[in-house]
């Protein structure tokens, strides 16, 4: 392999499962810990006041990211509990009158573990949608599924494994045509491509902070006041955040949250052009010197910044086991405990044998077009490397139609 | 997930990837697995007049336990008598290459191989020899 220069190893392409923080927000964060260090919900002296104040400069920072106004913004530890929240609180404050749920098959699993829940051990029908080939939502089923008895419809802006953007405007005109309230799990989406509360009719948003250069530990629910959304809590206590999430808050996770958001909304232009760039540069890089390579998920209605290919006839955690030193994601089984591929490829119709053999990259704003040249570099080796040891590619060269042969499962 | 020295070693190094003929009376082929499971294995045996396993060759569809499994059995088989390769144990192989639990089921697909491309092997010995063209091979083997 050809020298490799300024870059430092592994390189880190795994920007769906968290991002680095980015250092502007990570420095705002620091005086919270030692000298500001008052509680934020204390009333009675400077030191709470000055926490109070950074909390809600960071609750604006947050709001203004998706066009919603500061009292919108519910603090949670992070999307995961913002997803609860949101399904669980609705469900049991409505469920007399609306105790129906619309999801998605293809949603993040604490989504669906938390509809499961609801269905199993709380009386709700949960309804979960197919997408078509292409990882997208058919409206019209949507249409059919949302009913006078649909408390909550959720829907994830950006998918996590493939990276699709689905039809928000519409999905949000559904659900408020049928007074159901419209759920977007957005941790993947925000801060990643323009999101409007307004005009997409979103009524409950999921926001993680370490999925957009800021701190783990910390996210938000948006719930709308107008027309109100209310929730029954999870978290009873000193009724902090209008009684939705008692806790008190930590003020260096909120303003390094709030901070990242700012940079966001301010750079967003300029990430994604460097993020398309990048994500272009690679998959070009890749399909001209490999055959066989398939994008998952739909090729325009995406955000650029996850690459989910599969590399046929090369099994994803060899792949990712030969290659170190770049860090990416498999959807193949051998990755897993459970042994099954990945059930959002699945859900697409993706055959189990190249649902093996994908792997998930994903592209940021401190990933360097250094990196990228050097994850083709090892990409390419490696495949060529494995498909020369891969059964399946000696008898796909060989014209042997694959499916025509009788295989021993096991 | 952490895997062994010696199951890294035979991953990026792996001994014996190839293909033998597949037609030829000395070769038993075995090919286990299923691209739906995400592993499949082809195993190759070469034996002598002796019933030796001279040489053997594999190629291998699959994560890193499995790939390390196939190259493990090549180093093994080489030598032994068809009945001594046949006793190789899964356990064995798991054992030797530290395979964490999950991946278990390569050891148990290595040895399938093997016992595959043994029993290929002796159908086409049987299917020589009762095919009456003993003769033809024994004037081969005299040339």
């Amino acid at each position: 392999m050809s020298a490799t220069p300024n870059i430092k190893l592994p390189v880190y392409l795994d920007y769906q499962a968290t991002t680095p923080m980015d250092p502007r927000a990570l420095e705002l964060m620091l005086p919270f810990f030692t000298e500001t260090y008052g509680n934020p919900h204390s009333r009675s002296h400077s030191f709470g006041w000055e926490a109070e104040e950074a909390v809600e400069k960071a609750r604006a920072q947050v709001a203004s990211l998706i066009g919603a106004v500061p009292k919108e913004i519910v603090f949670t530890s992070g999307a995961t509990e913002s997803n609860n929240l949101a399904l669980k609180g609705v469900s049991r404050f409505y469920k007399d009158r609306r105790d129906e749920i619309v999801t998605v098959v293809t949603e993040h699993k604490c989504v669906l573990d938390a509809c499961r829940h609801l269905e199993q051990e709380e009386g709700m029908k949960v309804t979960y949608l197919p997408v078509e080939t292409n990882g997208l939502l058919d409206l019209d089923k949507l249409r059919a599924a949302v009913n006078e008895r649909t408390a909550i419809v959720s829907v994830m802006a950006v998918n996590n494994e493939i990276g699709v953007i689905q039809p928000m405007v519409e999905i949000g005109k559904i659900c408020r045509e049928n007074g159901a309230f419209f759920h977007t799990d957005a941790a993947q989406a925000a801060g990643k491509i323009e999101l409007d509360v307004n005009a997409m009719n979103i009524d409950l948003m999921s926001i993680s902070g370490h999925k957009l250069y800021g701190p783990k530990g910390i996210g938000a629910l948006y719930v709308r006041r107008k027309p109100r959304v209310r929730l029954q809590a999870m978290i009873n206590g000193g009724g902090q955040e209008r009684g939705m999430r008692s806790g008190t808050l930590s003020p260096a996770l909120c303003v390094g949250f709030g901070a990242a958001c700012a940079l966001c909304e301010a750079e967003m232009g300029k990430d994604n052009e460097h993020i398309r760039r990048l994500a272009d540069r690679l998959h070009t890089g890749l399909t001209e010197r490999l055959d066989d390579v398939v994008l998952n998920g739909d090729q325009d209605q995406r955000f650029p910044g996850n690459l989910n290919l599969s590399f046929s006839f090369v099994e994803g955690e060899s792949l990712m086991m030969g290659m170190r030193d770049v860090a990416v994601s498999s959807g193949s089984a051998c990755t897993s405990a459970s042994l099954e591929p990945s059930y959002v490829l699945r859900a697409l119709g993706v055959e189990e044998e190249m649902a093996h053999t994908s792997i998930r990259m994903g592209i940021g704003r401190m990933t360097t077009e250094s990196e990228i040249d050097y994850v083709i570099e090892t990409i390419v080796e490696h495949v060529n490397k494995l498909r020369a040891m891969s059964p399946l590619w000696e008898m796909a060269q060989d014209g042997i139609d694959l499916k025509s042969v009788e295989w021993s499962e096991h | 997930m952490a895997y062994s020295e010696k199951l890294i070693e035979h991953f990026e190094n792996p001994r014996n990837i190839g293909s033998m003929d597949k037609a030829s009376s000395d070769v038993g082929t075995g090919l286990v697995g299923a691209p739906a499971c995400g592993d499949v294995m082809k195993l190759q045996i070469k034996v002598n007049d002796e019933g030796i396993i001279e040489d053997a060759k594999f190629k291998t569809f699959g994560c890193g336990s499995a790939i390390a499994s196939s190259s493990l059995v090549t180093e093994w088989v080489k030598g032994k008598t068809l009945d001594e390769a046949g006793e190789i144990k899964n356990t064995e192989i798991a054992q030797h290459l530290a395979l964490p639990p999950v991946k278990i089921h390569c050891s148990v697909l290595a040895e399938d191989a093997i016992k595959a491309a043994i029993s290929d092997y002796r159908t086409k010995a049987e299917e020589a020899g009762s095919g009456g063209d003993r003769e033809l091979v024994s004037e081969q083997a005299a040339e």
